[in-house]
């Protein structure tokens, strides 16, 4: 049997390669992708202890992880069309209009 | 036996076992499937030239029954062009992703009693998942062949696809909740106290919906607006050559053959009949699935292409309400009953 | 034999997560994360969580996916594929990351887990992790599950708002 916190470990590492993504890359599509990422680890680790714990409520967690996903990835990528219809890229160091 | 004994512990010799036997299960529903959608190119062929007052293929053996082989062989052999400007990963898998995700909704069918790959408890959902993967291959082909044609293809058919997945999803769950499982095999066994052992007339608004989002998910006539021959050339495959052709035009038929497996197994019964028929356990199976595959044919003779925004109007706004008036209607009379 | 599944499963997911956030090209990217989005819902069913195990390959690789795939190639990748691929500070955001996970990996050491439930693997086998987690739904998060519904409704409507093209009045 596998310790819960090898799960956790994996988790955690996963969750930061998303932040690390996040934090460096300039593609704003990729950010969005490096979001995903996180909310994946975070599922990874509520089904662990689910598991381990011998309850159902971590998995009903994830249930609603992934439908706000979902809402978030439509939301994200309708703003990301509005946004290229304006400006004609997804770089986002250029999306600075807002800067005063 | 025994010299085996002596290095492997018994229960190692029994996972041996077990795994051979469903490789050769695999090896034998692969090989027959293959051997199904060679030869329903040929009834395809046959039957809409038969509607067309044609005789379809008639020279490669007789009345053209060796045509498939030949086309197999002429596949193999020709020259595998790539385009020069490809994305040559992508390109070199995207058939394989199309022709995978077809295949392996198989392992789920059962084609007869107690014949199964893999009788797991969420087949449905499985099928489910493995036809979304199809959307794959059709738009990585598109994007990778680097040209406007399989562009637009493959947008127009992922486009598509998405859409109908929805309501063929939906269309499903009232046959879940009569069955009360997403087993496939449970399912076929529910039905059994069912008018003709079928879901067919609880579910007739579900199999209309299901029956015409299926067309749509295969991308066949009167919904094969991605491979739209006379606008497109052919959609996302056009830069495809030889082989990795055959792989997506196998992948088609083999999609068309799962879904009306599926509607066999969720809405006809499945192998039950109205009678036994001895030796061959899935005879019923078969002709129920080569009459809704005929019903493909018909449709493809008979009705004209669809339009780009009558197709989605009609998936959104048609289908998708009626397949959520379904599950509303199956909710009521099942807490009623 | 469980050890050697769960090794190969997280080690090819964080190499497939490292190569989703450092490839140039969006659509590659994309294709990483399909097959990482593969190995996680493996990872579940080691973990009893078989509908979940669907639900990341339907909702996850067919939906979210398809979207992002979508959305790239509505864009124009031929400017992208030119422009440099991080920001000036990435080593600062690297580095940032790299700190807060060493922080979690010492937490770990700390870490207790609550008190074990009621649901064991032989109540999932006798009634399938379908039925357990659907009854638990509809009857102790019924709540919620219905809020859920209207947060993706409301993702539904601001989704054409946001995307349709403005009237020229």
């Amino acid at each position: 049997m596998v310790p819960l916190n090898w799960y956790l470990l994996l988790s955690a590492a996963v969750f930061f390669i998303g932040v690390a993504g996040f934090l460096s890359r300039r593609n704003i599509i990729i950010l969005f992708m490096s979001i995903e990422l996180m909310l994946n680890a975070t599922n990874i680790s509520l089904v662990a202890f689910s598991h381990y714990l011998l309850d159902m409520r971590g998995q009903i967690m994830v249930f609603f992880i992934i439908a706000v996903a979902a809402a978030e990835a439509v939301l994200g990528l309708a703003i990301i069309i509005a946004l290229f219809r304006n400006k004609a890229t997804t770089n986002v160091d250029e999306m600075n209009i807002m800067k005063g | 036996m025994n010299f085996l004994n002596m290095y492997f512990s018994p229960g190692t010799i029994d996972l041996f076992i077990n795994i051979a036997i469903i490789v050769i299960k695999i090896a034998v529903v692969v090989g027959v499937v293959m051997l199904h959608v060679a030869y329903a190119t040929y009834f395809e062929r046959k039957v809409i030239g038969h509607m067309q007052v044609r005789l379809g293929p008639m020279r490669v053996g007789p009345h053209g029954i060796l045509q498939p082989i030949a086309d197999g062989i002429k596949l193999f052999f020709k020259e595998d062009i790539i385009p020069a400007n490809a994305d040559k990963p992508i390109f070199y898998i995207a058939p394989v992703i199309a022709l995978v995700s077809a295949l392996s909704s198989l392992a789920v069918l059962p084609f007869f009693e107690g014949f199964v790959i893999a009788n797991i408890n969420i087949g449905l959902l499985f099928i489910f998942a493995m036809s979304s993967l199809g959307t794959y291959g059709i738009i990585m082909a598109g994007w990778a062949s680097n040209s406007k044609y399989s562009f637009l293809g493959g947008l127009r058919s992922s486009a598509q696809v998405i859409s109908y997945e929805i309501s063929m999803g939906l269309s499903l769950v009232g046959v879940m909740m009569l069955a009360g499982s997403l087993n496939l095999t449970e399912i076929v066994k529910a039905q059994e106290s069912y008018p003709l052992g079928m879901f067919l007339f609880p579910q007739i608004i579900g199999f209309f919906v299901f029956m015409l989002s299926a067309i749509a998910e295969t991308n066949r006539a009167p919904f094969d607006l991605p491979e739209a021959e006379s606008e497109l050339v052919a959609g996302y495959f056009v830069e495809y050559s030889g082989m990795r052709f055959a792989l997506f035009f196998a992948a088609e038929y083999i999609g068309m053959i799962i879904m009306s497996s599926i509607a066999t197994v969720c809405f006809l019964g499945g192998w039950n009949g109205p009678f036994d028929i001895p030796y061959v356990p899935f005879a019923w199976f078969l002709v129920k699935v080569y009459f809704l595959i005929f019903f493909y044919y018909w449709v493809r003779a008979t009705l004209p292409r669809y339009r780009y925004d009558h197709l989605m109007a009609l998936g959104w706004k048609v289908l998708i309400p009626l397949s959520l008036l379904n599950i509303l209607i199956t909710g009521i009379v099942k807490v009623l009953l | 034999m469980g050890g050697v599944i769960f090794g190969y499963l997280a080690g090819v997911i964080i190499l497939l997560s490292i190569l989703v956030i450092t490839v140039k090209n969006p659509v590659h990217s994309v294709m990483f994360m399909l097959l990482m989005f593969f190995h996680i819902a493996g990872l579940y069913l080691t973990l009893n969580a078989e509908f979940l195990a669907a639900v990341q390959i339907i909702v996850y690789a067919g939906a979210i996916l398809v979207l992002f795939l979508f959305v790239i190639l509505l864009l124009n990748l031929k400017d992208e594929l030119r422009m440099k691929r991080t920001t000036w500070s990435w080593p600062l955001g690297v580095a940032a990351a790299g700190a807060l996970f060493i922080a979690a990996f010492l937490s770990l050491r700390s870490f207790v887990p609550g008190t074990k439930g009621v649901i064991t693997t032989a109540v999932i086998k006798a009634e399938t992790n379908t039925k357990v987690l659907g009854r638990i739904l509809f009857t102790e998060y019924l709540f919620p599950f219905e809020v859920v519904s209207l947060v993706l409704l409301v993702a539904l409507i601001g989704a054409i708002v946001l995307a349709k093209k403005r009237q020229r009045s």
